[in-house]
């Protein structure tokens, strides 16, 4: 006797949480030939506005952890992700309409990013500060420290980069001690959730991560212009008005990472890309 | 006679060579400019010093080509040790015109000659000499295997640290490999003029580095540039916003070094008297003409007074006059214009209920000139607590937790400097560890240093200078292998299902 299958709901994630958006609106998620799939949460601006205050909130717990703490948690995701494999593989392949072994493909690449960001947390300042040699008895050390709350569109085209992509902006955020609020893939949002369930389930404090699913042309204006982030990353804003969001960003002196086309590739600047460089002088006495 | 009375010290101006006019500097001569020619006049004494030739954007767009040709025929193709070379004849030409160059600071700017021959010009020396070395090594600067130079630099500073500023500037650029057009301050071009000088002197190649004057449309003119690919910035956070969105959706990178309301916070187991002479320093220094100057007094309740009695008659021995007198300390403010908003935002601290002292001088008849003022009983909203004043106008507040210091420190939207004094290594390494800022100042402040990177958080601007990572704002790296592994699953993730409507991307993973 066959069994009927109990679909999920699939939610917003933020704050630790999985409300729906406080609009009240969905979306039809659906297969690239147009079978429905699911329907997902279609975030407000509203809801954006929570998910800042979220991870404002978040920031000083994680940015105060120990970098090896920060790493273990990162390398957790990893973990928690390789178990899920499966289920990962079917949301991909159904939403992005590639084969179950492209879908593999992109879970492996996706766990691989995590671990390989991972392992950054205990280095990146060791690579990107400096002692310096000031003419003069000072102590002087540089050393990169998070810049607050990073707002991020994902990358945003269909086939090949829904978890991936997601990975690729969101590790070298957080790695630091960021919080994160991030518009994943509009077309293949189930991993992102499915994700914010593994995140919800390994040991990232709730509001490190925040998922708003829906539309970047939407909610990126009001992540761009929100005096409390301090960041934006336009990884998967090549194709919407990102020039707009540029200039909305630099009323209040945002960082800002450009656009780029798929999936950004793992690489340190990421990482230093959303950290500031504090320097401390400190007087030496006369002995 | 009592012991602060000194006889006048002054610094003769003998030394001086000044030609009564000077052009722009492009393409290694002095040239005409097309717009008004402008008087700069010393705000001591509202004297006229020089007249000085207005870049109009015809004129930017001739600097502009002769950087492109320059940067193309001969900067980017030299060996990085023949650019250090010309570097550190540059940091030694300095050097050896530092009296005049000092002398030359202190009549146009109105800052004291103590602080322009112990401080700005030495500093100007220093950080040619630092950079000077990076030429040759930038495959050690922190972004890979040979790093790219970017191409023409548009560079704009301000009048509060004229020749330091152009220094901070133009040595990590050209140190990099880049070209320069550079835009002084309005009412301070005459040391950059000296600087032009000295860079024929040096024999540095024509059109390396080009330098235009005149006022804000000039600057504006530079940093909307077509042709133009890093944009340098240091002078007021409004200015910086406007150039951030000048400058979005094109590819030119952009550093910003913007204002501050730097909290300087005093412990009550501090040294006193130390943190005092910090405290002057702070806010003090360059008549409180400095972006990362100390204008918040955070004093922790109980030391309040204390602190406050002593910074009183520490700074009743302050000397404020003559700029090139020897024995001043404090000289005088920049323009006309300053002394107006320092005027009307000390008015409005007033007004809002804070209570003013003021140092009891003799104010010469003609200049600009404004006393050393503490504001006590200031609270948090108060506009003198928020705004940046950019003058010597000091604002008390007081805590009682470390928590509470913190947390008034990080309430701004500035991000640049800090202070803490406290004689406990702990707690200063705590409290260092919180505060939102670029700079962080422990039992000091004020202090630079080639070697140290400078920069801020938050609305204070981006990017740093000074350091290794000074020379980072100048170069683009040329890539590093990504982890071949990942890139291979990566490529293969984009296969699509046989029978779905195909849509592969081109080009899936960025590198």
């Amino acid at each position: 006797m066959s069994r009927l299958a109990v679909p999920k709901t699939y939610k917003l994630y933020i704050g630790g949480n999985f409300p729906r958006s406080e609009s009240g609106r969905t979306y039809e998620v659906t297969t690239p030939a147009g079978d429905f799939v699911a329907n997902a949460a279609l975030a407000s601006r509203k809801d954006a506005r929570d998910a800042v205050v979220a991870a404002r909130a978040a920031v000083k717990g994680w940015a105060g952890a120990t970098a090896y703490n920060r790493g273990q948690v990162i390398y957790r995701i990893a973990e928690v992700l390789e178990g899920r494999r499966a289920q990962f593989v079917d949301e991909i392949s159904r939403t992005e309409g590639v084969t179950q072994a492209a879908a593999g493909a992109q879970v492996d690449a996706a766990i691989d990013v995590w671990v390989w960001y991972a392992g950054w947390a205990d280095k990146y300042a060791q690579v990107a500060g400096n002692g310096n040699p000031v003419a003069g008895p000072y102590f002087n050390l540089s050393v990169p420290e998070p810049t607050g709350v990073v707002a991020a569109i994902a990358p945003q085209q269909r086939v090949g980069m829904s978890l991936l992509g997601l990975a690729a902006v969101v590790a070298p955020i957080i790695v630091s001690g960021n919080a994160v609020v991030v518009v994943p893939n509009q077309q293949a949002p189930l991993s992102a959730i499915t994700l914010a369930e593994v995140l919800a389930t390994s040991d990232v404090p709730g509001g490190v991560i925040n998922v708003l699913t829906g539309s970047p042309v939407e909610m990126a204006p009001w992540l761009a212009a929100h005096a409390d982030v301090n960041a934006l990353d336009l990884a998967g804003a090549a194709d919407i008005e990102w020039v707009d969001l540029q200039l909305s960003a630099a009323e209040t002196l945002k960082r800002v990472l450009a656009p780029v086309s798929g999936v950004p590739a793992p690489a340190l600047e990421r990482i230093t890309a959303f950290t500031e460089t504090k320097t401390v002088w400190h007087t030496k006495s006369m002995l | 006679m009592s012991f602060l009375e000194y006889a006048p010290a002054p610094e003769s101006t003998s030394i001086l060579n000044l030609k009564s006019e000077y052009g722009l500097f492009i393409d290694g001569e002095f040239v005409d400019g097309s717009g008004e020619v402008f008087d700069t006049i010393s705000p001591a004494t509202e004297e006229v010093i020089a007249r000085i030739a207005q870049a109009d954007a015809s004129d930017v767009d001739r600097a502009v080509a002769a950087a492109r040709r320059a940067y193309d025929r001969t900067w980017s193709r030299m060996s990085g040790s023949d650019r250090g070379k010309y570097l550190f004849r540059i940091a030694r030409l300095v050097q050896e015109r530092s009296r005049e160059l000092a002398v030359a600071e202190s009549l146009d700017n109105g800052k004291p000659i103590r602080e322009t021959r112990d401080v700005d010009v030495p500093l100007v020396a220093a950080w040619f000499f630092y950079y000077a070395g990076w030429a040759d090594k930038l495959e050690y600067a922190g972004l890979g295997p040979n790093p790219r130079s970017l191409g023409v630099a548009a560079q704009v500073i301000p009048w509060n640290f004229p020749l330091l500023m152009l220094a901070w500037k133009i040595a990590p650029a050209l140190a990099a490999g880049n070209t320069v057009v550079i835009k002084p301050a309005e009412t301070t071009s005459l040391t950059a003029m000296l600087f032009a000088e000295i860079l024929q002197q040096a024999d540095l190649p024509a059109g390396v580095v080009n330098i235009v004057t005149g006022p804000g449309s000039t600057g504006q003119a530079l940093v909307t540039h077509d042709d133009v690919n890093k944009v340098a910035f240091t002078g007021s956070t409004g200015v910086g916003r406007m150039i951030a969105r000048q400058v979005a959706g094109s590819s030119k990178k952009l550093t910003l070094e913007l204002g501050g309301k730097a909290a300087n916070i005093v412990f009550d187991d501090a040294a006193i008297d130390q943190a005092v002479e910090g405290i002057v320093n702070g806010i003090f220094f360059n008549q409180g003409h400095v972006c990362c100057a100390g204008s918040r007094l955070l004093v922790q309740e109980n030391v309040h007074d204390e602190v406050v009695d002593k910074l009183k008659y520490r700074l009743s021995t302050l000397r404020l006059g003559d700029p090139l007198d020897k024995n001043t300390d404090i000289g005088a403010i920049n323009s006309a214009a300053q002394l107006e908003r320092i005027r009307t935002l000390s008015d409005t601290g007033e007004n809002e209920g804070a209570e003013r002292w003021q140092l009891d001088c003799t104010i010469p008849e003609k200049g600009f000139w404004f006393r050393p003022t503490i504001f006590t009983r200031v609270s948090a909203a108060h506009t003198i607590a928020r705004e940046e004043i950019f003058g010597p106008v000091l604002s008390v507040l007081t805590f009682r937790t470390p928590d509470e210091a913190i947390a008034k420190a990080n309430n701004t939207p500035y991000g640049l400097s800090a202070g803490i004094w406290t004689e406990k290594a702990s707690r200063m390494l705590a409290v260092a560890d919180r505060l939102r800022a670029g700079v962080v100042w422990a039992n000091t402040f004020n202090k630079f240093d080639p070697a140290s990177p400078f920069g801020g958080y938050k609305e204070s601007g981006y990017g740093r200078e000074g350091g290794r990572h000074g020379l980072a704002a100048y170069l683009e790296s040329a890539g590093r292998e990504a982890p071949a592994a990942i890139m291979a699953s990566a490529a293969s993730a984009t296969t699509a299902a046989s029978g779905g409507r195909k849509k592969t991307t081109k080009k899936a993973v960025a590198k």
